[in-house]
């Protein structure tokens, strides 16, 4: 019987592919067969990514995603792709009341613009096969939950869930589908990168009802499934992983 | 913009229409591919290439590409 989460001859770019959940995505949709585009700012990150990956195509390239023109350029000499799964981003835990302008353009710039514009770059030089699956990595936090000192980030991240409305329903005539996936807090160099210390990450941790932060592969998995042909019926929705936190 | 270039740039706004079959002389609304969606990408193509709007009344009331072009180089 044929696995209908198989990625089997299916073309996937992947960005922020150097660390963290794009990295563990890569991994998994390899696994399941699929050729893999790598991109992130972090040459030597991909690299380890590549190493990671035992069998399948993989090309990799160390692309600033901000850098709309550098993008564009890339994307041309790209293949036709069958997947395309958006995942770079920051994270800056800045409390409201300090948010300024340029706080707000360095983390829209990377987490929601870019993301917008690599997918417009796709549509517009036309390398979007039909029946692609798009998936953005958006959060629980700004859709689901706030977090103290997430304001900014939570809004980036609302930001793609909103665009993913829209954008499924232009490209659903192509059956090209648009998803979002909403992980909790997962444990990766970005979220040692917040203003918490290991204590307070480890505090923090209890609160979600299944006793821990996610891991990068259980939302790799969530990719791998809104990836696969398992999923062909869904667009438009939001995908969320948290351990259950928002249920409380 | 001269007719040339605007019937490329309005071929653009298909995915699954082969341009070859995008003259001058063709009815739009006939396209297989022609949508609400597609109507919206002309519209907006015509603004940014052109620099022109033009509303879905007029483009309703336009039959052929070179009819498209007239009002939007109105």
């Amino acid at each position: 019987m044929q696995n209908p989460f198989s990625l089997e001859g299916k073309i996937i770019i992947i960005t922020g592919a150097a660390s963290g959940i794009g990295r563990a995505t890569a991994v998994e949709c390899a696994n399941m067969g699929a050729s893999l585009v790598l991109l992130d700012l972090n040459q030597e990150g991909l690299e380890k990514t590549k190493e990671l990956i035992e069998t399948g195509e993989v090309a990799t390239y160390a692309v600033d995603l901000t850098n709309f023109d550098k993008l564009s350029e890339l994307i041309s000499l790209l293949p036709n792709l069958d997947g395309v799964a958006s995942n770079a981003g920051i994270v800056k835990s800045l409390v409201a009341k300090m948010s300024q302008k340029k706080d707000m353009e360095q983390i829209f710039e990377i987490n929601t613009f870019s993301h917008i514009n690599l997918v417009q770059q796709l549509m517009e030089q036309k390398k979007l096969n039909k029946g692609a699956s798009i998936v953005f990595t958006s959060s629980m936090s700004g859709v689901y939950a706030g977090l103290i000192g997430g304001s900014l980030y939570g809004a980036t991240k609302a930001a793609l869930a909103g665009y993913t409305k829209a954008l499924a329903l232009e490209l659903a005539p192509r059956g090209i589908r648009v998803n979002t996936i909403h992980p909790g807090m997962i444990e990766t160099p970005l979220t040692k990168g917040t203003a918490l210390s290991e204590g307070q990450l480890a505090e923090d941790a209890k609160n979600y009802p299944l006793g821990r932060y996610g891991k990068p592969e259980e939302v790799a998995y969530a990719y791998v499934y809104l990836l696969s042909d398992a999923t062909k019926w869904m667009t438009g929705t939001q995908l969320l992983i948290d351990g259950g936190y928002s249920t409380k | 913009m001269e007719l040339n270039e605007f019937i490329i740039g309005f071929a653009d706004q298909f995915d699954d229409t082969d341009s070859s079959e995008i003259t001058a002389t063709t009815v739009f609304h006939d396209l297989d591919e022609w949508s609400s969606l597609t109507a919206l990408s002309v519209m907006n193509y015509a603004e940014k290439a052109c620099g022109n709007t033009i509303t879905f009344d007029e483009m309703r009331n336009c039959v052929t590409v070179q009819d498209l072009y007239n009002v939007v180089n109105k």
